[in-house]
């Protein structure tokens, strides 16, 4: 098991909360909730040892910016407990939780 | 099974604990209790090296059901195996104790439990069985009152302490996809043998502890569709038919008598488990 911790730019606090997944074999959860003004964190709990350059290169590319806008993501606090998921269920997961955020459904 | 028929249906094994909660509820009047956001995850898990979920695989969910108080109490069967430790234990036995107190102080609250459940989680052992003995006393105790329905759909389906919790239910609704026993089929492997018991069998196995095989024996009260509508209506019945006059596992004396039918010597079929069983359990 190991713990990470990351940060990113980002736009004004998100406007709720939102819950994607379950920590089963190869799947996560993701909680997401609104973060300070400016600055998105990201605190990992994962399964699987030594992916952290995996992880980052994943990140960077989910919360730098929005990638179809390019603007800023509203800024968010999201806690990820993972249980050996594929980078690609890690993005869907992510995905689904900003979407929640966006539909208004709130957690 | 045509295909249009089987994508019309909306599917309850493929939903989460929080979503069977959520469509077992009347629209709109689900709020959880303990929830993710709360944070109270396992203590234990973390420190032998286990990911945690954020509401250690329990939900609690108030709502109401047809209009009447209710709490649905969902065991996720995709963490840790649905295995009940003491914060997840405590979430249900607690639910369920607020439920009796309704009913004491006149507020007519019902439950439903979902079982995706492997029984004790073993990492945490004392604490999930004695969290498992506060359940069943809780079950006996709200049962007085208002029916308590247990589900089990699958795919986990329900074994350890937990099936003894669910052999307290006033109802128990099982799919055919479901399983209920004591033992789980690789711990009787272990004790007794491949010979006995070939866990790795799966015909084998649901032929004696899949969902059709209970009804058939009469240890479940309805077998469903994997069809969240037709279990609504399932729960709907038993609600309407109130508490049970006699619950099924006060039949102790028939039990014992129909236990008393098995000729260990042999191997049993499921064809004579369901010969036995069918007799019924009044004494």
């Amino acid at each position: 098991m190991e713990t990470m911790l990351y940060e990113y730019p980002a736009g004004a606090p998100a406007s709720g909360r939102a819950l994607a997944g379950v920590v089963g074999s190869g799947d996560l959860e993701v909680l997401l909730e609104p973060g300070v003004e400016g600055l998105s964190t990201v605190a990992i709990c994962t399964s699987v040892d030594g992916m952290g350059a995996v992880w980052q290169a994943l990140l960077e590319r989910v919360l730098r910016s929005d990638a179809l806008t390019a603007e800023l993501l509203p800024s968010v606090r999201l806690e990820i407990n993972d249980f050996g998921a594929t980078p690609g269920v890690v993005r869907l997961r992510i995905a689904q939780a900003f979407d929640q955020l966006k539909q208004g459904v709130q957690a | 099974m045509k295909s249009d028929t089987l994508l019309q249906r909306h599917s309850f094994i493929e939903m989460d604990a929080r979503s069977r909660a959520r469509a077992l509820l009347d629209p709109d009047s689900m709020r959880e209790l303990i929830g993710p956001f709360d944070r109270i995850s396992s203590p234990w898990l973390a420190r032998q090296g286990i990911v945690a979920q954020s509401d250690d695989g329990v939900i609690v969910a108030k709502g109401t059901f047809d209009g009447q108080s209710a709490v649905v109490l969902g065991i996720e069967g995709a963490f840790q195996g649905g295995s009940l430790g003491e914060v997840g234990g405590a979430k249900i036995a607690g639910a369920l104790e607020l439920a009796a107190d309704d009913n004491r102080n006149g507020i007519a609250t019902r439950a439903i439990i979902l079982f995706e459940t492997g029984g004790v989680r073993l990492q945490e052992a004392n604490l999930g069985l004695a969290a498992i003995a506060e359940i069943h006393a809780a079950i006996v105790d709200l049962r007085r009152y208002q029916p308590v329905i247990g589900i089990s759909a699958g795919t986990v389906g329900c074994f350890g302490g937990m099936s003894i919790a669910a052999g307290l239910c006033s109802y128990l609704v099982l799919t055919r996809e479901a399983r209920l026993g004591l033992n789980g089929p690789a711990v009787i492997e272990q004790e007794a043998g491949i010979a006995e018991y070939d866990s790795r069998d799966k015909p084998f196995i649901w032929s004696f502890t899949g969902g059709q095989q209970r009804f058939d024996s009469h240890l479940a009260d309805a077998l469903v569709e994997d069809d969240s509508a037709q279990i609504r209506t399932v729960l709907h019945d038993f609600f309407r038919r109130g508490v049970p006059a006699c619950h099924r596992s006060d039949q102790i004396q028939g039990f014992l008598a129909r236990l008393g039918e098995v000729d260990a010597g042999v191997q049993a079929t499921p064809a004579q488990i369901r010969a036995i069983y069918q007799k019924g359990f009044a004494a």
